[in-house]
């Protein structure tokens, strides 16, 4: 960022924006390769990265500059970058390419990083995990391609000048994570509400510029991503079982206790 | 279940794909609970204002949004479906906008539409008095010339939003108390102003989280510049701003009918009695089927009057027959889903009785259903 202490003169922030498929339909994956059939089912914004796109904002309402969203996928991805800018983004990059298909976490984290070297940025915000993967990874896998602070699981983001500070939620509190920008910030979905679209901003997202990004234009070595050259492999699925026949507690006097042994077992209390 | 609509452009889809989410996530389910505690919800009209809702169909360089009527109505009836009192009160403050963006002067729009139709603020429209409900040209309350303006002087029984809006499109009477629909004009009168109070809001059998309240004008000043047309051109703008509220009246009943049909498919087909769903029971079904063909073509004849409006055709009488056909399915349809529903469906467990008490207002309000076909009938009387 080259600035020295004091407020950056305008912020590039950086959300990255995946498109997973509706948690609320069926999702499937394809046999073939054990891949996920994206053509099965809705795909929609991952929810956590919902939350990204709003502390985004939240800090360019406060800091000035400029929201970029970056998104790796396939063609109907184009929908939730839309969407992305609809929410008040200003720009996007969409990367796109047949040579991703299958990529694992350590791959999609290491496109991302290519990408991520053709804007400038001082800060990246993402979504602490996906609906779909769950790997929760790839935050500190770009960290270390780009060779920044990883600032993960926040539930608060203040910067100052140069330094950024967040609350990195844990189990039975926060810790407090500081660091010097650029850095690479990933959010849970305690940090705040986002918000919705307006119409205004639909249209005015029609407008806004995406750049297409094919992997030769980010740099990327073909031989280091794709279903053929991952580091991890999905060997076989299964669906999920049924669901079991729930137990049914019979209130004998002892139903509150019961109750609460029951939770304290799942450590809801 | 969702309504496969034919939408005119990719903006407009993505319209109505925010209101359906809007429906969904947070206006219908508040509906229940806040309709039985008569809970006005202020909150979600500033959520539409947000979302870019409460000017759809006025010009964007006013901060509207430019939506043609075919795409306005069918917001209106989502957000009817989800909830009554947000869809009725979208398509009140939207007439209660329409004499300023219509017959406003250059300079009176750009003062005051901005905030009006681009902003959070919410309309009243006060036309209705005690004694002057169908005969609306006999209203009594009187706007008396002054140096500055005008002084008004009266009550308007029923007005929707009466107490909670930011603002007050008034109609009422200039000329001699005799000068009948002539004597009329409409002003503009912010909440606010010295002398302009609401009772309490009346008991309604259903919809009552929309307050209904009578407004009293107590010697309210206002300037002459809150005069929105001629003196005397109230009536006609009033009867015009009708005409197009009367379609916003038929989407709020579609949108009504639509969740009552949503809501009884959905018992049916999981309900079961003598070893079978009771949605296999062709007594049923073809009440179901009744009820399905009749919202369908509800939803057709307001959209066919929406766009004769928005190619600049005439639609007065397309209007209020759609207003007429579609109130009357809403109150069956929404009956009908009671009978579906059994037992069950005359609890408040279910919503099927709000909705049909939902239903009985709309067969009342812009002019009653008797006055629709009264409407109706002058047309045919005079067309060629
Ligand atoms: C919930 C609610 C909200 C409302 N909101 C507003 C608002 O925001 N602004 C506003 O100005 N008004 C509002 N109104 C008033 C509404 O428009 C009037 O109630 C309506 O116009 C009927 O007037 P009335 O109630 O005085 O009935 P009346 O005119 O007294 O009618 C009584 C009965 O006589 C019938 N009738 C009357 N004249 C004729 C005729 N010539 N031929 C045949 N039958 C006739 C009517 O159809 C009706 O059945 C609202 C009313 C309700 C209930």
């Amino acid at each position: 960022m080259g600035v020295q202490g004091g407020r950056p003169p305008a912020m590039n922030i950086v959300v990255l924006v995946k498109q997973v498929p509706d948690t609320a339909t069926e999702r499937k994956l394809n046999p073939a390769d054990n891949t996920l059939d994206r053509a099965s089912s809705d795909g929609v914004i991952n929810e956590l990265d919902e939350y990204a796109i709003e502390e985004a904002l939240l800090l360019k309402e406060k800091h000035g500059g400029e929201v970029t969203i970056l998104s790796a996928g396939p063609d109907q991805a184009t929908d939730s970058i839309r969407k992305a800018l609809s929410m008040g983004a200003d720009k996007a990059i969409h990367l796109n390419d047949e040579a991703l298909h299958g990529s694992d976490s350590l791959q999609t984290a290491y496109a991302l990083a290519q990408a991520l070297r053709t804007t400038e940025f001082d800060v990246v915000v993402l979504g602490s995990e996906s609906t779909d993967a769950r790997t929760g990874v790839v935050g500190a896998a770009l960290a270390e391609y780009l060779g920044l602070p990883q600032l993960t699981l926040a539930n608060k983001v203040d910067i100052d000048g140069g330094t950024i500070r967040i609350q990195r939620q844990t189990d039975d509190g926060y810790d407090v994570v500081e660091a010097q920008l650029p850095a690479v910030v990933s959010v849970v979905e305690k940090i705040n509400e986002p918000r919705y679209p307006s119409f205004k901003l639909i249209m005015a997202a029609k407008k806004k510029p995406v750049t297409k990004l094919d992997a030769a234009g980010a740099e990327i070595d073909p031989a280091k991503v794709g279903l053929a050259n991952a580091t991890t492999e999905t060997v076989d699925f299964a669906a999920a079982p049924p669901r079991a026949a729930g137990t049914v507690v019979k209130d004998e006097g002892t139903g509150g206790v019961q109750i609460a042994d029951f939770l304290a077992s799942k450590k809801f209390v | 279940m969702a309504v496969d609509r034919s939408l005119p452009t990719s903006e407009a889809a993505d319209l109505l794909d925010l209101t359906v989410s809007l429906v969904e996530e947070k206006i219908a389910p508040r509906a229940a609970v806040d309709e039985r505690q008569g809970l006005f919800p202020r909150d979600l009209f500033t959520t539409l204002g947000h979302s870019g809702l409460l000017g759809l169909p006025y010009p964007e360089e006013y901060g509207g949004g430019g939506q043609p009527y075919e795409v306005y109505l069918q917001v209106v009836e989502e957000l009817a479906r989800g909830w009554l009192a947000v869809g009725l009160g979208l398509s009140v403050h939207t007439l209660a906008c329409f004499p300023l963006a219509g017959f406003g002067s250059p300079n009176q729009r750009a003062r005051l539409l901005p905030e009006l139709i681009g902003g959070e603020r919410l309309g009243a429209y006060c036309l209705s008095e005690a004694h002057s409900g169908s005969d609306a040209a006999a209203l009594a309350t009187r706007a008396a010339a002054t140096d500055q303006g005008y002084r008004i002087d009266g009550a308007k029984s029923w007005i929707t939003h009466g107490g909670v809006a930011d603002f007050y499109t008034l109609f009422a009477r200039t000329g001699a108390p005799d000068s009948g629909a002539k004597g009329i004009s409409c002003f503009h009168v912010p909440a606010g102003s010295a002398g302009l109070a609401a009772d309490a809001p009346e008991r309604k059998m259903g919809m009552r989280s929309s307050p209904t309240a009578v407004v009293r004008f107590d010697g309210v000043e206002v300037a002459a510049e809150a005069r929105i047309g001629e003196e005397g051109q109230g009536f006609p703008i009033a009867l015009a701003a009708l005409d197009a509220g009367r379609l916003g009246i038929a989407a709020c009943a579609v949108g009504v009918a639509q969740a009552a049909l949503e809501l009884a498919v959905g018992y049916a087909r999981q309900r079961r009695q003598f070893g079978r769903p009771i949605a296999d029971f062709q007594g049923l079904s073809f009440m179901l089927a009744d009820m399905a063909t009749q919202t369908e073509a509800a939803r057709e004849l307001y959209l066919a009057a929406a766009r004769r409006r928005d190619a600049g055709r005439p639609f007065g009488k397309q209007a209020a027959m759609a207003k007429l056909f579609a109130t009357d399915v809403a109150m069956r349809v929404t009956t009908d889903a009671v009978q579906v529903l059994g037992g069950y469906g005359y609890t408040e467990d279910f919503p099927a009785e709000r909705l049909m008490r939902e239903a009985k207002v709309l067969q009342i309000v812009e002019g009653t259903n008797q006055i629709q076909r009264l409407v109706i009938g002058r047309h045919l009387s005079r067309e060629a």
